[in-house]
């Protein structure tokens, strides 16, 4: 780990400021991710920035009906809190399924958009990685790739993004809220995180120096018909191999609104709106899952170890949508999970 | 003196549980000497080739860095093979760190680095510069199958396995036949506590070393001999040790970089290693298998064949039992048993829990499993009609051998009786239910070991042999074991353990400790009786003139007259008397070669049966084990409180064998990728749900005085291939590679 | 054959951060400390304060070893700085019984055999504490995974359970459960056991 100074900032703008006043600065949140990635000697910042007393830990409703999550929130803050349990279970369900209890009561709600990759390779310095080294290679390309992506890849990273909470956000379309140097502006959630292409090393849009500062959900939670699906090595405490996150709106047996995300599967949570849009208007039945797994995966390639994801998240799609649809208890996840609708 | 059971036999808490839920128990890196400085180890990013250049310039000019050694600068020292060898070391030449420029694994310790702080150490080890040339390596088990050698005897314990009457005409005798290959990767132990040595200086060479091993004599006969440290240099301590799991029988190499650096600079060094750095030694060995079985009409076996192949170091040839299991289990004439080793750029493997037979028993058990299947019989009573009442293997009757009672009352808790065969026929709702078993046998184990035993004149008794406790409950069992012996309350008895300057003890493992140290700590409290009698006697007390020990018994703190219970002396009033702070007295000297070369009278061993049930989502490919019964029988049972959790352990390990478990190695690199507890899956609270333990009924007056067989191993065989069998049986899917992950089941 | 080069020179060594006075209140007692920014919650308990009954298990939340109360809540001391903590109530394994009155916990741990080699002990027993301190889990299930934060490689994970679970039916029967934090008085209401051998 550098050596690093540490301020802790006061306010938003301060933030800001101090980050531009330094070469190599960084935010820290909860510092879950942040300070893993420093003990590796992956990340090497010089000056860190602490934020717990920005004023950011808040979440409110807003009058449009949605819920503002300020970025300081806690992910256990977050899923515990009345109104996300109530409004947006999808989330809540998202956020309980990643991590550790202890990780979320430390994690935060900003700091999770801003996770890196779990690859093997980009966290060994031994290993040649585009995304930590620019120009290096990919290792995983030809190694042992059995967690990599499967969908949105390029020949330089095959990277996954491997939040929980973010799949959700991404099905919910949430809006980020974002201060730099040049005020503020707000990104659709969709737009927040890139694809690889040819600069693997920028994992999401957010201009130098910029600071999440919340998260705001829509009025529409989806909060009847849902599913956070997650399949992984062991029954808690592991990253996603694939998740779903499903959301319906039915009016009888007939779909009126879906949204359909994956994760554990590409570089960004994956949202599909032409999964989705096979899905408006349908009967919530088999068939029609089938063919929304089968638009979402229709692009997929595997890499080897990793092709069984493939299949793996055809079936998961599936399952996750039928869940959505009859809101039965799940006997393929987490049991602590189901009993907590 | 006779036995009462006023203690043995009957459930304990652990004597040490208070210090280890208020945290005051230390383990090797929590002794913090004043002045102490600390050690960061440099591990090496290539698998094979050279060092050619280090830079240790821009770390030595940051302040607080005291000095980085390499093989550049490391003095000289001990130069022959056999100071670097270990207790527990095979045969070969053992890696010696800091040494030379060459590198043979990937992570090899390549420098150490000294400083003030931790978070110091840390950060100058990170931009030391260091340049390599690069050779190709080889690390691919598979691709080097036709080079694989029988290897000789090379470690203390390892024969080669025996085979037996003629495989070929068993094979051709046999109307129903099998055969499999089966799989393991490399796996680590990962204990929770990573290695770490607190070498406290006392000047003058003269050092307390706080080391994580299960064996602090091992440790301190290596550090002697590689530092030119006499005995009082070299005190070794580890009264706590976070789990061993086998990675604590040979020294690791924080040991020698903590002693080196302390020696060298003449300050308190501590040295601990990162999770990653407990992926750069020992591991279970990557191992292939391939069995092969027949059964007459009538289900019994006709022939055997277990051949297994499995990794070792370019510089020592790691063994183990894998295939003679098989030649002892069942009833067989005819057994064909070969065990290979193939030579890889990879640290030497090293024992892990249950070494070789958790191995074999998967390749084994499967494929009883599936012989069972073949045959058209359930497999238990497959295994029961292979039931072997006679060690054909070692031409030995069994000293005791209880594996039916296992079989019936373990069958009997699982309700096996209502499973249907076929696969794919049992259901949980949406959920494909699966039953399996399997079961296997480890030897009862017995090793030299001294005990001394000391009343104090408050009536207190201390008992101490230098032994250790990896959580295994030795504080519990030897303080149980004490105070049965001079009749005293568990309040009055301390055991002491994890110091060299205590009587000498083996190293930890093979799960002897219970039935050596035990018999050396009845056996110093019966030289202790003799000695309180002797001062009884010299009391002038009438009752107990010309008395035999044997006439004695010692209860509630007294030795009373058998013939006249009234007639009775408080042991504290003998201390008292005998105007010494305390009576002591040891067990009788270590056996001589004579004893240890005595030809075995019977075949000693322990066993046990495993009962799994798996819930297994058809679509998705997700496994859940819902239940377990593992009964054992392994002898007496000294706490069956300890007993029964180091059993429930050994089902979750191997739940994870099963499931989980895995060093994945990238073989262009030669590295293992999954080097952390993230990605190296072990199980959480969340995947273990019952488990029942059983404890069959086995008296046996020959494995040693106490009727100890060992439980550390023996728990877990069986637990992999029974929850395979289970998931075979769920499904119709026989998965032969292990661990059985999502993707193997889509 | 080729050229393998381990930190690359070229990239200077940073300037080191001078150590600064931070006051971190532990177990109800304020500790002053001078340490460098980059000293995690975990190494300044166990390395600057000799309060070595939290653990490191893996130093990169992974297992849960390190796990202290801050403000009541369960976290990973090993991925937090000292620095980040100068306003929070910290409880470690220290703070929660003594050898005299061992918390409902501890003992249940105890009772129960709740652990093997005894490292991952503390870290189980804190994240339980913060556990009933969330309110959440009441099931069997919930308390399976709401404890798989802490992995125990001895594999005491039903002796945990099941002492988890004699606390927080002791809990709703109205027996103490242990407190929030230290620092504030002990609302041991029956008298607690001895502990046993």
């Amino acid at each position: 780990m550098n050596s690093f100074t540490f301020t802790q900032a006061p306010a938003v703008a301060a933030a800001v400021q101090d980050n531009l006043a330094h070469e190599d600065a960084a935010y820290i949140g909860g510092g879950t991710n942040l300070l893993d990635l420093m003990k590796e000697n992956v990340a090497r910042p010089t000056h860190l920035i602490g934020l717990k007393k920005t004023g950011l830990a808040a979440i409110e409703s807003l009058p449009d009906g949605g819920l503002r999550l300020g970025a300081l929130a806690t992910n256990a803050d977050t899923a515990w809190h009345p109104d996300v349990e109530k409004r947006y279970p999808l989330l809540s369900q998202a956020v309980l399924a990643g991590a550790s209890p202890q990780l979320r009561n430390m994690a935060t709600d900003g700091g999770n958009l801003m996770q890196r990759t779990r690859c093997y390779y980009f966290y060994d310095l031994a290993t040649p990685c585009n995304k930590r080294e620019p120009g290096s290679g990919c290792s995983a390309i030809g190694g042992y790739n059995r967690i990599h992506a499967i969908l949105g890849t390029s020949e330089s990273c095959i990277a996954t993004h491997p939040s929980d909470m973010c799949v959700a956000l991404a099905a919910l379309a949430a809006t980020v809220r974002v201060s730099g140097p040049h005020g503020e502006r707000t990104i659709a959630f969709g737009d927040f995180h890139r694809l690889p292409g040819d600069a693997p090393e920028r994992d999401n849009t957010l201009e130098p120096g910029e600071l999440i500062t919340g998260l705001d959900l829509p009025a529409k939670g989806f909060e009847k018909n849902y599913s956070y699906l997650k399949l992984r090595d062991r029954t808690s405490y592991a990253f996603a191999l694939v998740s779903v996150a499903a959301a319906l709106e039915l009016d009888g047996d007939t779909i009126k609104d879906a949204r359909l995300a994956l994760g554990g599967v590409a570089h960004k949570p994956w949202r599909d709106p032409a999964a989705e849009a096979l899905l408006i208007g349908q009967p919530a039945t088999a068939d029609t899952f089938r063919r929304a797994a089968a638009q979402v995966l229709e692009g997929a390639q595997g890499y080897g170890h990793n092709t069984f994801k493939i299949e793996l998240a055809r079936r998961a799609i599936v399952r996750a949508l039928k869940q959505a649809t009859e809101m039965t208890q799940r006997t393929d996840d987490n049991a602590f999970l189901n009993s907590n609708p | 003196m006779t036995l009462q059971t006023d203690y043995i036999g009957k459930p304990t808490n652990r004597v040490d549980g208070p210090a280890k839920v208020l945290g005051t128990a230390k383990y090797a890196a929590e002794f913090n000497v004043p002045n102490l400085l600390y050690g960061y180890v440099v591990s090496s990013p290539i698998t094979k080739g050279n060092i050619t250049k280090i830079d240790a310039a821009p770390v030595l000019a940051l302040p607080g860095v005291h000095r980085v050694f390499s093989h550049e600068n490391v003095p000289s020292l001990a130069w022959f093979d056999r100071s670097y060898k270990d207790d527990v070391a095979p045969g070969g030449s053992p890696f010696r760190p800091l040494h030379s420029a060459e590198i043979k694994f990937s992570q090899q310790p390549v420098a150490l680095v000294v400083a003030d702080t931790f978070e110091l150490a840390r950060y100058a080890a990170s931009i030391l510069h260091i340049e390599y040339e690069e050779e190709a390596h080889e690390t691919e088990l598979a691709k080097h199958l036709d080079e694989a050698y029988q290897p000789g005897k090379g470690k203390t314990g390892y024969q080669p396995p025996k085979s037996r009457g003629n495989f070929g005409r068993g094979w051709a005798q046999g109307v129903a036949h099998m055969e499999g290959q089966y799989s393991h990767h490399a796996q680590h132990h990962n204990p929770m506590e990573m290695f770490a040595s607190t070498v406290e200086w006392l000047g003058d060479k003269k050092l307390n070393v706080y080391d994580k091993t299960q064996g602090a004599f091992n440790s301190q006969q290596y550090i002697m001999k590689v530092f030119g440290l006499s005995k009082e240099q070299a005190r070794v301590v580890s009264k706590y040790t976070g789990g061993g799991f086998g990675s604590g029988l040979r020294p690791q190499y924080q040991l020698f970089m903590a002693v080196l650096a302390a020696l060298e600079l003449e300050r308190s060094v501590r040295v601990s290693l990162t999770r990653q750095q407990m992926f750069s030694f020992g591991h279970r060995p990557e191992t292939l298998q391939h069995v092969a079985l027949a059964a007459a009409a009538d289900g019994s076996l006709t022939g055997i064949n277990h051949v297994a192949v499995a990794e070792t170091s370019q510089f020592e040839d790691f063994t183990e039992n894998v295939v003679g299991w098989s030649g002892t289990l069942y009833d067989c004439k005819n057994v064909q048993l070969d065990y290979r080793l193939a030579k890889l750029d990879v640290f030497t493997p090293l024992d892990m829990r249950a070494p070789g037979a958790a191995t074999g028993s998967i390749g084994l058990e499967i494929a009883m499993d599936e012989m069972a299947y073949a045959a058209g019989l359930d497999p238990l009573e497959f295994r029961i009609r292979n039931y072997s009442d006679f060690d054909q293997a070692q031409n030995l009757p069994y000293s005791s051998k209880n594996l039916r009672a296992c079989y019936r009352e373990g069958a009997a808790k699982f309700g096996w009786e209502r499973r249907d065969p076929r696969p794919g026929s049992m259901r949980d709702g949406n959920l494909l239910v699966g039953w399996g078993m399997g079961g296997g046998i480890w030897d009862a184990q017995k090793q030299p070991a001294q005990a001394q035993a000391s009343l104090d004149a408050d009536g207190h008794l201390t008992v101490s042999s230098g032994s250790n406790d990896i959580g295994t409950g030795t504080y519990t069992i030897m303080t149980q074991i004490a105070a049965e012996s001079l009749g005293l309350p568990l309040e009055a008895v301390t055991f002491v353990l994890g110091d060299t300057e205590l009587p000498e003890a083996p190293v930890q493992g093979g799960s002897w400790t219970a039935a050596s140290i035990g018999t050396a700590v009845q056996e110093a409290c019966a030289a202790l009786g003799e000695e309180l009698l002797k001062q009884a006697q010299k009391m002038d007390h009438a009752a107990f003139k010309g008395v035999k020990i044997d006439d004695v018994q010692f209860a509630n703190g007294q030795m009373r007259l058998r013939t006249d219970l009234t007639q009775a002396v408080v042991l504290r009033d003998l201390v008292q008397a005998s105007g010494q702070p305390k009576i002591e007295a040891k067990n009788a000297k270590l056996p001589g070669l004579i004893d240890m070369v005595k030809p075995p009278k019977y075949s000693m061993h322990a066993h046990n049966a495993v009962f799994a049930e798996v819930k297994v989502d058809p679509d998705l490919g997700t496994v859940h084990v819902t239940r377990v019964v593992n009964a054992v029988a392994a002898g007496r049972i000294v706490n069956p409180k300890t007993a029964r959790s180091q059993v429930l352990g050994s089902v979750v390990w191997g739940i994870s064998m099963a499931l989980m478990e895995e060093s994945v190695m990238d073989h262009r690199f030669g590295r293992f990728m999954n080097h952390n507890y993230a990605e190296y899956h072990i199980p959480v609270n969340a995947d273990i749900h019952d488990i029942d333990v059983i404890f069959v009924h086995e008296e046996d007056a020959e494995v040693n005085p106490l009727g100890i067989k060992g439980l550390g191993e023996v728990g877990l065989l069986g637990v992999a291939a029974a929850v395979c069998n289970a998931i075979y049986h769920a499904t119709g899917k026989r998965v032969r590679d292990l661990p059985v992950t999502i993707d193997k089941l889509l | 054959m080729s050229h393998v080069t381990q930190a690359p020179l070229g990239r200077p060594p940073v300037a080191l951060a001078p150590t600064q006075p931070v006051a971190l209140r532990i177990n109800g007692a304020l500790h002053s400390l001078n340490i460098a920014p980059w000293t995690t919650l975990l190494d300044a308990l166990r390395e600057y304060l000799d309060l070595t009954g939290t653990k490191k298990g893996c130093d990169h939340g992974q297992c849960g070893a390190c796990t202290v109360l801050v403000d009541g809540k369960r976290i990973n001391s090993c991925l937090s700085l000292a620095v980040m903590h100068e306003d929070s109530d910290i409880t470690t394994i220290e703070g929660l019984g003594t050898a005299e009155q061992l918390s409902p916990l501890q003992q249940a741990f105890i009772d129960h055999d709740a652990f093997q080699c005894g490292y991952c002990t503390p870290g189980q027993i804190c994240s339980a504490q913060g556990l009933i301190n969330e309110g959440r889990a009441k099931t069997e299930d919930e308390v399976r995974e709401l404890m798989s934060g802490n992995l125990c490689r001895c594999g005491a994970y039903s002796n945990i359970l099941t002492a988890v679970m004699e606390v927080l039916d002791n809990q709703q029967a109205g027996l103490p459960a242990g407190e929030w934090s230290a620092g504030a008085a002990r609302p041991h209401d029956a008298p607690a056991e001895a502990p046993k051998q």
